[in-house]
């Protein structure tokens, strides 16, 4: 593969024939895309009357999971640094609302600013909670997670905001950019920059050093204190585009958009392989997680299966998947 | 030979992995209440055997005999029965419970009913300490009590489980001086009950101390068994390293010129209660070693420097200017380096690849616009692979998976390759085989000559001899003595000024 890989093989008597390569491959690391295949071929047979395969349903399951995917796209950085986001749902749903309320006063710009805000400010605040006072990340986000959400109803109080701007709904969510849906599109933006972030640039790999080993990092120079503090602030922000796309998809800001999508953006990241314990972070694998989810979601639904039972198919899945993923 | 009063017996052990053969052939015996050294280089084969031993590995091929009498072990649950008891070098007690609680874990004396006694685990663990002729508290949480006091507990659990045999992988890395000799004198008591003891070290003074018979592994293979009577320290080494190391380990006197401005100066550094008022000079090309006893302030003193811990008051000169190290960011781009004292949990990121790690101080060399060039940072990390001999089959493996002395060179290789002026290594050659010491020590030579200034901590005052130009001696955390290596007669002399006399 290059000439790094023969320096000095000490030792390595055996050759390097097609079976010891297949041997050491590490099959569990493709355990999702193997997973998504599987998955996929499955439901392609078995609901091929239902217009499983047909175009239109195939882009309606990348469309419904587009938020998650942008969503879980912050939370691969979180997670990769030792840490966890729980408030992406409700922040998501806090931005719907205030793009929403602000955007009908003031108009499609500030309705837009209005929505990055709330991600700057709460992922500001879960950022210095965390590096600055040494708060664990679960209490400091799952606080916010409450406080986000009441937010969002209080301020509008538990009404709907009707969005009736077009030129915002067609940018976020219900447009189309000629034959690709908008949210297509936004889920690719968001996979491709954080895909080249996380693997092509200095802070991608001190976020991973960090979360690998902070103390090592420390040692190393890498201001982990700012680190951690920038992985929530993007975890943040990222959110709060995730609930501007819910709000342009749904064209109205409402507190519940967004209400339990961290633990679907969490899913999604451990079954792409990130590690939860830090140090490991895949934003392809994170993409195949959202869209293995929204695959089953889908496919469960054509299926004919109720909710109830789409539940507990969905949580099986799930184990099942990261029980193959996990490390010996 | 009495093959009888052989208490373990390993014959003709074979292992691999992933078709790397790393013991080939390999025998071993312990008769009953012998001190048994084992000695081998870095990746010799010596942890792979003790782990057979202990069935956390089952050998390919060859057997095992307990008590002269053919033994499955299978499992670590095997080997307690058979009586083998481990002292773990990265000591295995939960800190949060206490000294009791940690000795009888997963095997507390039940009460009545089904319920842990804890009064019956108190007065049992304290039999096992006035056996060790030992005085510790078995009610004391283990997070509160020092270095000393883990290993005695782990011994004391390792004797609580009825171990006969008991192997220590150097006991001694993290022990003061008194204290390593405590242990020496448990050690002799173990042995006249009858237990016997495989003995992990690279120290020679502890294997001819303690010892009575040495088996040398090197490359996977059995090399010697030898009474240490029978055995010349210059064998022992050749036999380890499988060459002649040529007076790398004693001094050579080097020219450091005096009369140059000096490149490091730092004037009333004080920070926190370790490092008191602390004033000295450093020149380029001079190597400077630091002494003292475990707490005396080197680690804290160094530390301070690299910007880890807060200075108080003091400052720092680089070539007669002023200097700000408040974080190790800072440090870095003033020119300091730090090695740290425990390479796994500072050093490195142990799950991560070698080249990873190599690179992590290094990411601003290998930028191209706002992205990381990855054919540059593989040609950097190999040529630094290259240069400092990090032993690596594959820079795209965890580096974990290195041995000691290897996972040193690539913290030293990580630190060098960002150039530093400054310096500071801090236990350097802690658990490193002698070839790797040797190499690392002709390393901190190499780099004064080359005019970089560099501050060596150790508590091996062989080592310390052997390369520093000058000694500063700390205690409480303030210089006592500043001492020109020529002025130090003999290891005698060092010892006795650290205690300060």
């Amino acid at each position: 593969m290059s000439k790094a890989n023969t320096i000095a093989p000490r030792d390595t008597a055996a050759p390097r024939n097609f079976g010891t390569i297949l041997k050491e491959l590490d099959w569990r690391r493709y355990v999702i895309y193997i997973g998504f295949v599987v998955v996929f071929l499955f439901f392609a047979v078995l609901l091929r009357d239902q217009g499983f395969l047909s175009p239109n349903n195939l882009l309606n399951i990348f469309r419904q999971t587009a938020t998650i995917t942008v969503m879980a796209v912050g939370m691969t950085y979180v997670i990769a640094c030792a840490e966890i986001d729980l408030s992406v749902g409700s922040v998501a749903g806090l931005s719907s609302v205030c793009t929403a309320m602000v955007l009908s006063q003031w108009g499609l710009i500030p309705g837009i600013l209005a929505g990055l805000a709330v991600g700057l400010v709460v992922g500001s605040i879960n950022g210095a909670l965390v590096s600055l006072l040494g708060i664990p990340s679960f209490l400091v986000t799952l606080g916010m997670l409450g406080i986000a959400v009441g937010v969002a109803q209080w301020i509008t109080a538990s009404a709907p905001q009707p969005i009736l701007n077009d030129t915002f709904n067609m940018l976020f969510g219900s447009g189309n950019f000629g034959p690709i849906p908008g949210l297509v599109v936004w889920s690719a933006i968001f996979v491709v920059i954080g895909a080249v972030v996380l693997n092509r640039t200095k802070f991608g790999r001190q976020v991973l050093a960090t979360g690998g080993n902070r103390n090592a990092a420390d040692f190393t120079g890498i201001n982990t204190k700012r680190i951690k503090f920038q992985v929530l602030l993007i975890s943040g922000m990222v959110a709060s585009v995730a609930g501007m796309l819910y709000a342009g998809r749904l064209q109205s800001g409402r507190f519940q958009w967004g209400a339990g999508d961290e633990l679907s953006a969490i899913a999604a990241v451990i079954l792409g392989g990130t590690s939860l314990f830090g140090g490991f972070g895949s934003i392809v694998g994170t993409l195949f997680g959202a869209l293995l989810i929204g695959l089953i979601n889908n496919g469960l639904i054509l299926a004919g299966l109720d909710s109830s039972q789409q539940q507990v198919v969905r949580g099986a899945i799930i184990i099942l998947a990261v029980a193959l993923a996990r490390k010996k | 030979m009495n093959t009888a009063d052989n208490v373990v017996e390993m014959r003709a052990i074979s292992k691999g992995f992933n078709g790397v053969s790393v013991l080939k052939d390999v025998g071993f015996d312990v008769r009953q209440g012998e001190v048994h050294a084992l000695a081998g280089g870095n990746g010799a084969g010596k942890s792979t055997l003790m782990k057979i031993l202990q069935g956390v590995y089952q050998a390919d091929a060859g057997e095992i005999l307990i008590g002269g009498k053919p033994a499955a072990i299978n499992s670590i649950h095997d080997a307690k029965a058979a009586g083998i008891g481990m002292v773990f070098q990265e000591f295995s007690l939960v800190p949060s419970l206490t000294v009791a609680q940690n000795i009888f874990l997963a095997a507390e004396p039940l009460g009545p009913g089904g319920l842990i006694d804890d009064r019956a685990a108190v007065r049992r663990a304290k039999e096992v300490f006035s056996e060790m002729e030992v005085d510790v508290d078995p009610r004391a949480e283990v997070s509160r009590l020092g270095t000393a006091y883990w290993q005695l507990t782990e011994i004391a659990k390792a004797l609580a489980q009825n171990a006969t045999v008991l192997i220590m992988d150097e006991p001694t890395a993290s022990l003061a001086r008194h204290e390593s000799e405590a242990l020496f004198e448990l050690i002799d008591r173990l042995k006249q009950r009858g237990i016997s003891i495989i003995y992990i070290s690279h120290r020679m003074d502890e294997v001819y101390r303690l010892a009575d018979r040495i088996t040398i592994l090197r490359d996977g293979r059995h090399l010697l068994t030898e009474p240490l009577t029978e055995v010349t320290p210059e064998q022992i080494v050749e036999g380890i390293v499988g060459k002649k190391i040529e007076g790398q380990l004693s001094y050579r006197a080097r020219q450091v010129a005096h009369d140059v401005a000096p490149l490091l100066e730092v004037r009333g550094l004080n920070a926190g209660h370790r490092v008191r008022d602390v004033s000295f000079a450093l020149r380029p090309g001079e190597i400077l070693g630091l002494a003292g006893l475990m707490g005396s302030g080197r680690t804290e003193l160094a530390r301070a420097l690299f910007g880890i811990d807060k200075v108080d008051s003091g400052e720092v000169l680089l070539r007669g200017k002023k200097v700000s190290l408040a974080s190790p960011q800072q440090a870095i781009n003033a020119g300091f380096a730090l090695i740290p004292e425990d390479r796994r949990a500072q050093g490195l990121v142990l799950e991560h690849s070698v080249q990873d790690n190599l690179l992590l101080p290094l990411l601003g060399q290998i930028q191209r616009g706002p992205l990381l060039d990855s054919t540059k940072g593989k040609e950097l990390s190999s040529s630094l692979i290259k240069r400092f001999a990090v032993k690596v089959a594959h820079p795209h493996r965890p580096v974990r998976l290195l041995s000691g002395g290897n996972l040193q060179k690539v913290v030293i290789a990580k630190w060098l390759g960002t150039d530093p002026d400054i310096l500071i290594l801090d236990e350097p050659t802690a658990g490193v085989d002698i070839g790797t010491k040797s190499e690392i020590l002709d390393m901190i030579r190499e780099l004064a000559s080359a005019g970089k200034a560099v501050i060596v901590i150790s508590s091996e005052y062989p080592e310390l001899l052997a390369v520093s130009d000058r000694i500063l001696v700390l205690k409480d955390g303030s210089i006592i003595r500043d001492i020109p290596r020529s002025e130090i007669a003999d290891e005698e002399y060092l010892q006795l000024a650290v205690q300060g006399v």
